[in-house]
């Protein structure tokens, strides 16, 4: 083709020629350009804007991408956009008719299948094809045609619920009705209890609901961040130019060009540069930010940027690192790269191992995995004329993001504006500010444009903050009747380069250990150590599972000694309600005991426990954590969670504002059935706008699972108020005092006549015509004085705590030590669960999770530090065909803190997984093992060197 | 219909997109590279809503086919801002109130562009004449006159 036109001569640089390919995509024909090497993914979303198809990992090893390909489900990440040419692709978007949804999205949003919805298209439409293959698939036919789609939140569970549901309405037959008994504290209410779907469950059934990376803003440019390749280094120069003379790249930002604040986590320890100044101290390890027309354009110039690395010596071993004479991270602090030191030491650990009859001590080590949510990490950026910016993220805390930002751009609060969209996941590694979020934001500042950041799987890893690897050194003391007389405890964590959530993971790994059995005396020593590795920080159950995993391993150990059955020495230790731990920690409701007997009685433990044949076992592990922390990491006095109602003028709906976020654990639909239920209307009256931080008042977000407590009792307050004015409307209008009229289910009736009643609505708007608008605020703090005097008294202090325990069953193969998990049977004390299905979605989710990360989760790095398997295929997460029948339980509790009397779950019901299944496998194989994870390896060692 | 290939140079970035030769320019600016800032008004020329540069001229995009573009160099109001900076004549508007729904503003800023490139210091009725065919219905145009007559005045062109 000949160029016309005087730039003819700069167009036809273009090496990479489009070409033109036609395809059908949901009955519609288009005619498009595409690259050569661009995947259908990108045609699908960038092309087309079919956002519906999310990318997970771009491998073709998460499923996200799912699509139909002539009828056939595809990795669309892994197919050419050319190799479609002529054939037939349908989306999520094509699934339902009009308004009139597909069976299996119907059933995923009844079943409660659906969490952060960002496997959920592709997941959909894989069981689309396999039902059309086979109507009647077999559940084992299920579990393995889905293995190829990762779930990372509901464990799978509730999925194949959801297909049994599908199979039946696809079948012309009625869905079996789930079995389930309403516990008692919810028997007198409307909303609250309720087993409902999810607000936000239809929106991603369909591929409409908005993820970051969905989100396309005019004249929006891409940035991508050069990461060191060395782990520890001082750049001794950097160099753009060539890379600047790239078509396309619009500015480059090295460590000169940003601010000298330091940012972070935690204020006491702030030890990260916007970009690196003078020294790089991981493989990953932020050196330089490209803003361009587009990512390939970023890449090209991010090869181009020379970097001249003086390398140091550097340490990856967090014992090696505490050592004399080892490579220091920072020169001027953290010395022995001891980044944080816990001293603790409550009531008098000699006396108590003095008193105890038997004593038993073992080390135990953890392992470090990654939260591998499955959306990619992204945030756009955008600033207005009058310096206010605007910043869309995935994230778990507005609030701290709108903070850290406003610290190191050294503006107010209110030149800052955080929405966070749909969020694929999160489990700890959204919880703090992110790389993304500051540099979209200077690389938007600069060239005048929005900007759009967005991880790789791969970088994903390397930006970090997964669980802290722990090596613990246990002793715990007993009377002969199994009675805990004292225990001690040394933790060593290795926590990479940062601090990010270090210190408060630390101080967890220890105060936690207190709250689940009584014990008067308690020594802890902890080490957080940093390594030429990426930063450690919040993962799921903070700091605790492995401490956890130690604890429940040697009690168990102990039992066995003391010749006790492994359910008897917990209940005789096991928390009671109203107790005040030996480490200042006051516990309120407390139904451990109800949930140890729940699942002895659910296993058929006593018929099992020691009765197993060779290779099968079964064994108890038990758990419980915050309902939140007692105090923020920003010291305020400002309420933790806070809301606000606005109800239509005429009194038809209302609208619940606030700044709690909802990461698919389902906080917008709990708070929405708290709101209700405290207004007294029903919840197809309700709307949540939640996590922005211009339009919601401030909420703490979703961390240390506090958001139902917390945020529950601040919108059930709001929900009160404008109950009371609605309540002073009617009286006037039936003329009664206010004091004799309620209001539930949509109407405001006399109490003791409740015949006489008008309806909510009808007082709602009577109230407006002559009040003005219909608002309610609410807002919660914990309650003063929580914890102790001493150093880090604050960390593990909560207005409430939750109990579960759970026991497993697994299968060994002796030959090839390959562990096969058949059953887990956990009870939870939760308090009142607002939303059972929500309840047993999380109880579900954390039990795979903690399943996966105790089998098969472990990151492996080269002598250099360099992670070896930063995707999903060497480093496994657990899929539908690993998956255990569970059974989750919530038992009946009530907690006087809570709002109508409920408490956490969200990781609660991970820690007792950990050691279950250590205890199953060691009942199975007779030989224990002490370090996660527990791979086939291991126990083939086990194995072998007991037989010896 | 058959699609073909056009390639632009849009402020500045090579982009390269598939098109119907019944599809205008402003479709492809607006629908397929998400520049939104060149606005829809009237589809057949009349209001200059769309104007954009194109190989140095003023244009109503509304008019172009795609096809006819190819190859072209274009610019967009969204290419007037350098480095996150306003240019002289988008200060001068601000400076002149001479914005107030502000959905004529991007052409208006185009075709003003074009003036100054090609006169340096136009006289008022060069003004007039060039945003002839930018119609604004708030402003009675007073204030958008005077904007560019300042920023011809400076002699800030480009």
């Amino acid at each position: 083709m000949t160029k016309k036109g005087i730039f003819g001569q700069i167009l036809n640089r273009f090496n990479k020629m489009k070409h033109i390919i036609k395809v059908n995509v949901n009955d519609t024909d288009y005619e498009v350009a595409v690259k050569p090497g661009a995947a259908l993914l990108e045609l699908i979303r960038e092309e087309l804007n079919l956002i519906g198809t999310k990318r997970g990992c771009g491998l073709g090893d998460c499923g996200a991408c799912t699509v139909l390909l002539d009828g056939k489900p595809v990795n669309s990440c892994i197919i050419l956009a050319l190799e479609v040419n002529g054939k037939k692709v349908q989306t999520i978007e094509g699934l339902a008719t009009g308004e009139t949804l597909h069976p299996i999205q119907q059933a995923f949003i009844e079943k409660g299948a659906i969490q952060c919805g960002f496997c959920s298209p592709g997941m959909i439409l894989r069981t689309k094809s396999l039902l059309d293959e086979k109507p009647n698939a077999t559940t084992e036919e299920i579990k393995h045609d889905l293995s190829g789609n990762l779930c990372r939140c509901t464990g799978y569970t509730k999925i194949l619920e959801a297909i049994e549901t599908a199979k039946a309405y696809l079948n012309g037959e009625k869905p079996k009705d789930i079995e389930f008994q309403p516990q008692k504290s919810v028997m007198n209410l409307s909303v609250v209890g309720k087993r409902l779907p999810k607000l936000d469950a239809p929106d991603k059934a369909t591929g409409r609901a908005i993820y970051t990376d969905d989100i396309r803003l005019p004249n929006m440019i891409y940035g991508k961040l050069l990461l060191s390749p060395v782990p520890h280094a001082q750049i001794r120069s950097i160099d753009t130019t060539e890379a600047e003379k790239v078509p396309g790249v619009k500015v480059i930002l090295t460590g000169a060009d940003v601010p000298d604040v330091k940012w972070g986590t935690s204020p006491a320890r702030y030890d990260e540069t916007v970009l690196a100044k003078d020294k790089v101290r991981f493989v990953g390890d932020v050196v330089a930010a490209i803003a361009a027309i587009d990512e390939e354009t970023c890449y090209k110039a991010m090869k181009l940027i020379k970097v001249d690395y003086k390398e140091l010596p550097a340490v990856f071993d967090p014992e090696e690192a505490m050592k004399d004479g080892a490579p220091r991270l920072f020169d001027n602090k953290y010395e022995n790269n001891i980044n944080t030191r816990v001293d603790h030491h409550f009531g008098d650990i000699e006396k108590g191992f003095a008193e105890a009859d038997h004593i038993r001590e073992a080390r135990f080590v953890g392992n470090r995995t990654y939260q591998n949510p499955l959306e990619p990490h992204c945030a756009i950026a955008e600033w207005d004329r009058h310096n206010k910016v605007t910043l869309y993220t995935s994230t778990q805390v507005v609030h701290y993001v709108h903070h850290q930002l406003s610290r190191i751009l050294d503006l107010p609060l209110g030149n800052i504006r955080v929405i966070m969209t749909n969020c694929g996941g999160g489990f700890g590694v959204k919880a703090a500010t992110n790389t993304l979020e500051i540099l979209s934001v200077f690389l938007a500042k600069r060239t005048g444009c929005p900007v759009k950041m967005r991880f790789t799987r791969e970088e994903m890893y390397l930006y970090g903050r997964g669980r802290h690897k722990q090596y613990i050194d246990l002793k715990i003391g007993v009377k002969n009747d199994g009675t805990i007389t004292a225990v001690k405890q040394k933790a060593v964590l290795e926590g990479g380069a940062y601090s990010s959530f270090g210190i408060v993971s630390t101080y967890y790994a220890g105060s936690m250990l207190a709250t689940l059995y009584k014990f008067p005396n308690y020594k802890f020593d902890g080490y957080r150590v940093n390594t030429n590795l990426p930063p450690c920080g919040a993962f799921r159950g903070h700091g605790c599972p492995h401490p956890r995993f130690a604890f429940e391993s040697l009690l168990s150990m102990i039992a066995d000694d003391i010749g006790m059955d492994h359910i008897d020495i917990r209940k005789k230790n096991a928390m009671e309600p109203e107790y005040h731990t030996c480490n200042d920690l006051d516990i309120h409701s407390c139904e451990f005991q109800a949930c140890l007997d729940l699942v002895r009685k659910k296993s058929g433990w006593n018929k099992k426990k020691g009765k197993l044949p060779s290779g099968r076992g079964i064994g108890i592990g038990c758990g419980g954590f915050v309902s939140g922390a007692g105090y923020p990491i920003y010291r305020s006095k400002f309420p933790h969670s806070n809301a606000i109602i606005k109800v239509e003028e005429d009194g038809s709906k209302a609208v619940l504002f606030v700044g709690d976020a909802d990461i698919g654990q389902g906080s917008d639909t709990i708070l929405a059935q708290s709101a209700a239920e405290a207004m007294g209307i029903s919840f197809d009256r309700i709307s949540v706008i939640s996590a922005d931080s211009d339009i919601t008042p401030l909420g703490f977000g979703a961390y240390s699972s506090r958001v139902t407590l917390m945020g529950g009792n601040a919108s059930k307050m709001a929900g009160e108020e404008v109950k009371k004015k609605v309540l002073s409307a009617a009286a006037q209008v039936l003329n009664i005092s206010e004091e004799n009229l309620d209001a539930k289910d949509n109407k405001v009736f006399v109490k003791d006549n409740p015949e006489k009643n008008i309806s909510w609505q009808e007082a709602a708007a009577a109230y407006f015509s002559t009040g003005g608008p219909l608002v309610g605020k609410g807002h919660y703090s914990p309650p003063e004085g929580l914890g102790g005097t001493y150093k880090g008294a604050a960390v593990g202090t909560s207005p409430a705590y939750s109990f579960s325990a759970t026991v497993c069953e697994v299968k060994v193969d002796m030959a090839t030590g390959k562990v096969r998990v058949l059953n887990f049977w956990d009870a939870h004390d939760c308090g009142t669960a607002i939303n059972p299905m929500a309840v047993e979605g999380q109880a579900e989710g954390a039990v795979l999770m903690g399943m996966s990360e105790v089998l098969f989760e472990d990151e492996v790095f080269d002598h250099r530090g360099k992670i070896l398997n930063a995707d999903l295929h060497n480093y496994l997460i657990a899929s539908s065909a690993d998956m255990p029948l569970i059974d989750s339980s919530i038992v009946d509790g009530y907690e006087p803190q809570g709002p109508f009397g409920a408490k956490e779950v969200g990781e609660g019901a991970t820690l007792p997984v950990f050691g279950a299944i250590a205890n199953a496998i060691e009942d199975a194989i007779g030989v224990r093992i002490y370090d996660l994870p527990i791979t086939p390896e291991k126990i083939l060692k086990a194995i072998k060197s007991k037989s010896k | 219909m058959k699609t073909i290939k056009i390639q632009l140079l849009v402020n500045n970035n090579e982009y390269e997109v598939s098109v119907s030769p019944n599809e205008t320019l402003l479709d492809i600016l607006r629908e397929r590279l998400g520049l939104t800032g060149t606005k829809r008004g009237c589809e057949i020329g009349e209001c200059g809503a769309c104007t954009v540069v194109m190989n140095g001229e003023a244009v109503n995009s509304c008019l172009i086919l795609a096809p006819q573009a190819d190859g072209s160099k274009i610019m967009t109001v969204e290419g007037l801002m350098r480095n996150g900076e306003y240019h002289p004549l988008q200060q001068s508007f601000l400076n002149h109130d001479a914005v107030h729904c502000g959905f004529c503003t991007p052409g208006m800023l185009m075709s003003a562009y074009v003036l100054l490139q090609q006169k340096q210091n136009p006289t008022e009725t060069g003004i007039k004449q060039a945003i002839a065919g930018n119609l604004c219905r708030c402003t009675g145009y007073q204030q958008i006159v005077e904007a560019i007559g300042d920023v011809g005045k400076k002699g800030e062109t480009d």
